[in-house]
């Protein structure tokens, strides 16, 4: 049979360097030009099968514009499994944002926790600012996975993902991430969605 | 910051955070400010840094208390009720996708000098020492009459009347001892004083039902707990309201709320910019709750204060079979006060401090002059008290229901020990700012496979 693995996917990086378009080509593999900056959604889920059969269930939480003031909580990075942290090739000042990123996840997130580097916008190389030596060499110096990736043409997304999925630690489910725990048999703790139709009164009281 | 909003919201604190949420969720433009750098406000969970600057400044926080990142200590001791309203907002907005909860594995009542788990099954019951044998079929009387009772069926009632006669009347209906009505009024009904005995029984039933209806949904206790701590609350709903739409801006000090000639709102102005909106929505510290005045204009009053220790300690509550998590509720009458002591207790099992660490705040409503003094009954519970962080909260309420102005201030967390009463606040709020009920609707799931 083969094995199942869902993973938390946090997304980092400068305001307008395509997070979303990013996932967006990776889940429903579209790009829209005019993209407005909301997603709308909770978090989007895609899955990558690996050569083995092994599937693995990404679920990717978008920032929701809650990075532009400084507003990021710490539940947004709390078990994340993995994080892709994006810069725009055409903007040598996204890259340093994306250094900062990198530094807060390796305060705040688990110490486990995967990283990608991300040149985003590979489709506009004729205006590049950020040479793939320096990024590379920095993610190297770092342990960071890098790539380069156009969420409009959609090069290089799919490879990223699935290289990350290749990182993630398959040998066990990963113990206390939400996203696994979120999903029947694997949830620790009490689920309120559950029994909410039980009607007060109508259990047998207990004293 | 040119832009026009319909709401700012200031503090980000759970009541404003569940407001920001639903309003943006309804299609409001919302602009949510905190002058802290973290999210919680006074509903905040704190790590250790965070946790010595607020109370110990200039003191490192020590070393010998695990990592930093292991504590989140929350401000307030409240637990969630699991079949009260703020567990049904939780639901229907689908935060719960971004928490995880577990149970509170006990609740305890002091009696006579000692403390007693309250029976959260049949057979606890039959063996706690609590009630004598006799008492104990009086009670069972009582709790047959509640859980019988229809409102539409006479046959039911047997002679009372729930919106007229008294809690008094029932209690003596019942022949319930003074000890038993300490544990029913206090631990079950969980009120904070007595006044509740000589007002009609209407509410105290519901608060019965309430407690054990919610008892009956998980088993240990009536009260869930969020993994990390309460601030992980504010947190979910402030990620609701960004989710749709909602800007967020922390670390943003607030110098002035503007208004017209009239006294309406106009607009706050941070760091020298003033943004507009039609309404502000704020808690009590944005609204000049300490302060003297603001520009000759008082927006709250102080109506009490709680004292709030925080204790750190190195081992389980004692005579609470090793519990993780428990709350006890020490009666009024028990240390001869007029409001109950209460002592709320997590641990390493929910995320909130390191391994073989416990926290519990012990709490009550100020009475005295020496209100330190007040919380020793409770703190006598604990043990030896590893590190201690003691406060005395003034309670703010708003002056006006903004209705003339678009100033909507919220109120400051009471001393009960759970959030009925925030949901309360946030449903007035809701009805003042948006001039309707607060009809809860359930979303479209919005996971995508």
């Amino acid at each position: 049979m083969s094995k199942q693995f869902q993973f938390k996917l946090v997304l980092l990086g400068e305001s307008a360097v395509g997070k979303s378009s990013l996932v967006l080509r990776f889940v429903k593999d579209q790009f829209d030009d005019y993209r407005e900056s909301t997603i709308g959604a909770a978090f989007l889920t895609q899955t990558v099968t690996l050569e083995d059969q092994t599937t693995v269930k990404f679920e990717i939480w978008d920032t929701a514009g809650q990075e532009r003031y400084k507003s990021l909580a710490p539940m947004y990075y709390r078990n994340a499994n993995c994080a892709v942290v994006l810069y725009d090739i055409t903007s040598s000042a996204t890259l340093e944002k994306a250094r900062n990123w990198i530094r807060e996840l390796q305060r705040q997130a688990d110490p486990s926790i995967v990283i990608a580097l991300c040149g985003n916008k590979s489709d506009l190389a004729a205006r590049r600012q950020v040479s793939e030596e320096e990024a590379k060499k920095y993610a190297e110096e770092e342990g960071l996975m890098w790539a380069e990736t156009s969420a409009k043409t959609g090069d290089g997304v799919n490879e990223i993902f699935t290289a990350i999925a290749k990182k993630l630690p398959l040998t066990a489910p990963p113990p206390s991430a939400r996203a696994g725990a979120s999903r029947p048999g694997g949830r620790t703790g009490v689920d309120l969605n559950k029994q909410t139709t039980a009607q007060p009164g109508q259990e047998a009281c207990n004293c | 910051m040119d832009e026009q909003y319909d709401v700012i919201v200031l503090g980000t604190g759970l009541t404003e955070c569940i407001l920001s949420g639903l309003l943006s969720v309804e299609g409001k433009k919302v602009l949510h400010m905190d002058r802290n750098d973290y999210y919680g406000g006074d509903s905040a969970s704190l790590n250790l840094t965070q946790l010595y600057r607020k109370f110990r400044p200039g003191q490192e926080a020590p070393t010998d208390l695990g990592r930093d990142r292991d504590y989140a200590v929350d401000l307030i001791p409240k637990f969630i009720i699991a079949s009260g309203e703020l567990t049904k907002i939780l639901v229907h907005t689908d935060v719960t996708r971004y928490l995880e909860f577990k149970q509170i594995a006990g609740s305890f009542v002091y009696r006579d000098g000692k403390i007693s788990k309250v029976p959260s099954t049949e057979m606890e019951a039959v063996k706690s020492p609590l009630m004598g044998l006799f008492e104990k079929r009086r009670a069972k009387k009582f709790f047959e009459f509640l859980q019988g009772w229809k409102d539409d069926d006479p046959a039911t009632h047997q002679g009372i009347d729930l919106d007229k006669d008294s809690m008094k009347t029932v209690y003596e209906k019942f022949g319930l001892e003074p000890g038993t009505q300490d544990f029913i009024g206090h631990a079950m009904a969980l009120y904070l004083d007595d006044d509740y005995i000589t007002k009609p029984a209407r509410p105290t039933y519901d608060r019965i039902v309430l407690y054990t209806s919610s008892m009956a949904r998980y088993g240990k206790s009536p009260y869930i707990y969020p993994l990390y701590g309460l601030g992980e609350l504010p947190q979910s709903f402030a990620r609701l309201s960004a989710i749709y739409g909602g800007t967020y801006m922390l670390d943003k000090q607030i110098d002035q709320i503007v208004t017209d000639a009239e006294g309406n709102f106009v607009g706050v102005t941070s760091g020298g910019e003033t943004v507009k909106a039609k309404q502000v929505i704020g808690d009590p510290s944005y609204f000049g709750a300490g302060a003297s005045s603001q520009g000759g204009k008082v927006r709250v009053v102080e109506h009490g204060r709680v004292v709030r220790a925080i204790c750190i300690l190195k081992h389980p509550i004692p005579n609470t079979d090793d519990s993780d998590s428990c709350q006890i509720i020490i009666p009024q009458n028990q240390v001869n006060r007029r409001n109950d002591i209460y002592v709320a207790m997590v641990s390493a099992t929910h995320n909130v401090c390191a391994k073989d660490i416990y926290v519990a705040i012990v709490s009550t409503i100020v009475e005295t002059d020496n209100p330190h003094h007040e919380i020793v009954p409770g703190l006598n519970l604990l043990g030896p008290i590893h590190e201690q962080f003691l406060t005395v909260t003034p309670l703010y309420t708003p002056t006006s229901d903004g209705s003339a102005d678009n100033i909507f201030v919220t109120r400051s967390y009471d001393a009960t020990s759970h959030f009925e009463t925030v949901v309360e606040d946030v449903q007035d709020v809701w009805k003042r700012v948006v001039g309707s009920d607060l009809v809860l609707k359930k979303r479209e799931v919005e996971v995508q496979e």
